[in-house]
């Protein structure tokens, strides 16, 4: 049985005027790390809330573990691992002190699942005296996941872990993560930077409380409808510009150094006969190359269709 | 990368060996660079990096410990209220007052940087048409979605026509497709001559600077194109070279 | 100029558009108004007394009438023995007694003066004092009756007689008001923005989403506050004994026994409190607008309860300070064990019940 089942989860605030989850069902299966990709206000944090039993849900239903989350959520409490969204542990207590109280809470102590958190609590040990308010983002990171795991719970949630932490501090706490999975943890991952969304084993692309998307990372990639081209050229704002007014692009996007363009399927030598135009136009140093889209492409590509009406595939 | 002016325009930001210190700390360490007009100058640097308390010296916000610097042409210890005249700040933190209208932002925010009723009437509309909010001109701030609130913000941080605008973290957590929009905002801004200072986590969105500094330890440990970065440091992207110089750091603060 | 007016502007959009402290801005006025308009009054009316007539004469009876006419006394009961009298006084039903002994008027008409006895209960000073100077101007003005000119024929002195604090001292009556102030304002204050400070920092939904059951994290935050809250007492009460003279004549034991009953509902509401709010500054307004008001006004040692209109006096009979000034001052003051107290410790006792039980059930397992 799934570890995490969601069903038709809906969530309403406000009285019903403010719907931030809109029809949501998902599964992550024992041991998957399983990220639910968003921007703010797509509803990642109202989801965890309610498989953590945190919130009701105002229609559906969610199990964890087998459990229900309206009947027995006294069942889930006792067996999940918790990051939520902003620092949450106690600022005026130290590394040790909070750890250890986290670990009494959950009727166990630091010793005896300390294999599991041992790569990590060593990166924050040599500041264990330190009171946890006075930390560095990446440290408080570190400590509340190691607080979330110290009962070792069969599922782990982590609600944006990554958010105003520094780009190193990121890419160190997704190895934590994948060598946990090793653990046979299933942990369910929220976070609004597409580039993490490649660290995953499944994905769910969510906006405005609606998924659009859950494959692998590699799916998503692959279902990408066309063919994706990367170009530049010496005047990058001004490419921008033309490749609207061109009307020869489907679709044009920034991205860094190049600019992602689609072109419409039908049309012939689309490529030649836009590289001649920029010419015409005064661009020099065009360069266009065909890329495989990244999943922040396949993230706007499925935006667009929600707009136009396509629908969610 | 996008496109500013040739290389050696007008001066607005000019700092000698800027320093900040709290007791023995240094946050900022002797800091030197220059920023030219209408360019898009990307601040980058992990937290901790001394990237805030740089920000607000150059504000006007925090004196300095040491070391000379001139915003718009203004002394950093002397003029300090003139500064603030002349330039427009936008963070994540703080925007725009959340139970007010939109309207009664603008209006607000206007009214404070001297605009004329005139100018005001007349930004307003430019403001709401461009941003297309005619509908929620009326509604509270606080009902918007985030994107549309961070587009608002810039504007309203640009009203006043500043030489240059600070922008602090100014997408984070936003929609792909607004923080493209957001940029194509800053864009618009640097062609009609605002110099937009932006710090940002988003790797790509260094791209779209024309330079960029990368702080490390309260030190700029790199400053140059994003083309010329990657090939000093062999990398395919930014965050390749983010990496390289911030693995090092020994500061990783808050 | 024109950026000040904008200020201006957006300052009262503010203001405006934040029912809470609109409420507070009119609210309040109109409530503190009403209020003082009503309780505070320097007369005192309607006071219950006892009279004691011995001697059933034409003298006597005509100052009981007048006595009875005035607005300011109420005759309880004729009461006989001296014994049922001390009674009165212990059950605080009545604050002045005044007895005219069996050979009134014989000493009036052979030794041309007589002595009409008050006595007065001096744990409310203030109140003794006025009283007393009521019954004096009724005797006087008898005496200025009979013999309207010139000097009288014979004299009708007061003999008065304070009870429980002869020395008048001001301390008896503020102290256990203060006790009684203090306790609710801290207890009910740090409780509820202990509570609340965990949710505004989120680790009250870490802690939810564990084995530790909340109501446990409700009991251990008390816990602390209980203790400090007795060593609180504990230096008032010390303070007053040996700086202001306060008398102690009763069982410290029952004090700190009544006290805790009074903590423990205090507590009680500063969870109460704490669950209607997800803000510390909201919890802290709330804490002390919500019991500094009502404590000030009806516990009785600000202003006497028995000169408010009855609607006020009801309202008074809720505030669990009211009932705990009553024991505080019975036990320190007038040295009277459980037997006599029992009916407002009751009370007491059923008040924290009842919030303890309404507190719990609305504690939030869940964030909304």
């Amino acid at each position: 049985m799934s570890d995490v089942i969601l069903t038709n989860l809906k969530k309403t605030y406000n009285d019903n005027t403010v719907v931030a989850v809109d029809n949501v069902s998902l599964s992550v299966e024992k041991g998957e790390l399983f990220g639910l990709i968003g921007p703010d206000g797509a509803g990642k944090t109202s989801i965890f809330r309610v498989l953590t039993t945190l919130l009701l849900p105002d229609g559906g239903t969610a199990s964890v573990n087998g459990f229900d989350v309206v009947k027995d959520y006294k069942k889930i409490r006792n067996s999940v691992g918790y990051m939520p969204g902003k620092f949450s542990l106690y600022q005026d207590l130290t590394v040790e002190e909070n750890l250890k109280f986290f670990a009494t809470v959950f009727n166990t102590s630091i010793e005896e699942n300390y294999n599991l958190i041992k790569d990590i609590y060593v990166q924050i040990e040599p500041f264990k005296t330190r009171r946890a308010g006075k930390l560095s983002g990446g440290m408080k990171q570190k400590l509340a996941l190691c607080c979330a795991l110290i009962h070792k719970p069969s599922v782990l949630f982590l609600d944006e872990p990554t958010t105003g932490v520094d780009t190193v501090s990121r890419k160190e706490f997704w190895e934590m993560l994948k060598r946990l999975k090793e653990q046979n943890i299933t942990i369910l991952v929220s976070t609004p930077y597409m580039d993490e969304a490649t660290l995953c084993e499944r994905i769910a692309l969510i906006q405005d409380g609606k998924i659009m998307s859950i494959e692998t990372p590699a799916n998503i990639i692959k279902q990408y409808p066309d063919e994706l081209y990367a170009i530049k050229s010496n005047n990058m704002s001004l490419l921008l510009k033309e490749l609207r007014e061109s009307g020869m692009v489907q679709s044009f996007n920034s991205f860094g150094e190049y600019h992602h363009i689609t072109f419409d399927r039908e049309a012939e030598d689309s490529q030649g006969k836009l590289i001649e135009y920029l010419k015409n136009k005064g661009h020099t140093d065009v360069e266009i190359k065909g890329v495989t889209p990244t999943i922040e492409d396949c993230f706007i590509q499925l935006m667009k269709n929600k707009i136009n009406g396509h629908g969610p595939k | 990368m996008a496109t500013g002016p040739s290389n050696m325009g007008e001066v607005v930001i000019k700092t000698d060996k800027l320093t900040k210190r709290f007791g023995d700390f240094i946050a900022t360490n002797e800091i030197t660079f220059d920023v030219y007009k209408g360019e898009i100058f990307g601040f980058l640097g992990a937290n901790g990096a001394g990237k805030t308390t740089a920000m607000r010296m150059l504000c006007g916000l925090s004196t300095p410990s040491s070391g000379s610097a001139t915003i718009a042409g203004f002394d950093v210890y002397k003029e300090t209220e003139s500064i603030k005249k002349n330039i427009g700040y936008m963070s994540q933190k703080f925007s725009l007052y959340e139970d007010l209208t939109v309207i009664e932002n603008i209006t607000f925010f206007g009214g404070i940087y001297g605009l004329s009723d005139k100018q005001l009437k007349e930004k307003t509309e430019q403001l709401i048409e461009q941003l297309g909010m005619k509908s929620e001109a009326k509604k509270l701030v606080g009902s918007l979605p985030l994107g549309w609130k961070q587009k608002l913000s810039f504007s309203v941080a640009i009203l006043h026509e500043p030489k240059i605008v600070f922008l602090d973290e100014p997408t984070g957590g936003v929609d792909p497709v607004t923080r493209r929009q957001f940029w194509d905002l800053i864009y618009d801004a640097s062609a009609r001559g605002i110099t937009i200072f932006v710090t940002t986590h988003y790797m790509d969105e260094a791209e779209y600077c024309n330079r960029l500094s990368m702080m490390v330890d309260g030190v700029i440990k790199a400053l140059d194109t994003p083309t010329n970065l990657k090939k000093q440091f062999s990398a395919d992207s930014m965050d390749q070279v983010f990496f390289e110089l911030a693995r090092g750091a020994k500061r990783k603060g808050d | 100029m024109k950026q000040f007016i904008s200020f201006v502007r957006k300052e009262f959009y503010h203001v405006f558009r934040d029912s809470k402290t609109l409420l507070m801005l009119f609210g309040l006025p109109i409530v503190l108004i009403t209020l003082f308009g009503f309780a505070l009054t320097n007369e005192i009316k309607n006071s219950k007394i006892v009279v004691c007539d011995y001697a059933k004469d034409d003298a006597s009876q005509r100052i009981i009438d007048k006595i009875q006419t005035t607005e300011n006394f109420q005759i309880e009961k004729a009461l006989m023995s001296h014994r049922q009298i001390e009674e009165a006084f212990k059950s605080g039903i009545i604050k002045l007694a005044v007895i005219f002994p069996a050979n009134f008027n014989n000493d009036l008409l052979h030794t041309n003066q007589a002595q009409v006895q008050v006595i007065a209960d001096a744990s409310d000073p203030n109140t003794a004092s006025t009283l007393t100077s009521y019954i004096n101007n009724i005797v006087q003005d008898y005496q200025n009756e009979i013999s309207p000119s010139g000097p009288a024929p014979y004299q009708i002195t007061t003999e008065t007689r304070m009870i429980y604090n002869p020395a008048l001292k001001g301390a008896t009556n503020f102290v256990p008001g203060v006790m009684a102030l203090i306790l609710m304002l801290v207890c009910v204050l740090m409780t509820s923005v202990s509570i609340v400070r965990e949710k505004e920092k989120g680790t009250m939904e870490v802690l939810l989403v564990s084995p530790f059951s909340p109501f446990l994290v409700i009991v251990t935050k008390a816990i602390p506050y209980f203790l400090l809250s007795l060593i609180n007492l504990t230096v008032i009460l010390l303070m007053s004994v040996f700086f202001l003279e306060m008398p102690f004549n009763g069982s410290v034991l029952l004090l700190y026994l009544e006290s805790s009953i009074l903590i423990i509902t205090c507590l009680a509401l500063g969870l109460l409190i704490s669950n209607s709010t997800d803000s510390q500054q909201s919890a802290m307004l709330i804490s002390l607008m919500g019991m500094l008001i009502p404590v000030m006004m009806f516990t009785g040692f600000l202003f006497p309860l028995e000169n408010m209109p009855m609607v006020l006096q009801w309202i008074a009979n809720i505030i669990p300070s009211k009932w705990y000034y009553i024991i505080v001052k019975s036990i320190m003051i007038k040295g009277l064990g459980i037997a006599s107290i029992w009916k407002e410790t009751l009370i007491l006792t059923g008040m924290a019940i009842f919030l303890l039980i309404v507190s719990f059930k609305r504690f939030k397992i869940r964030l909304a």
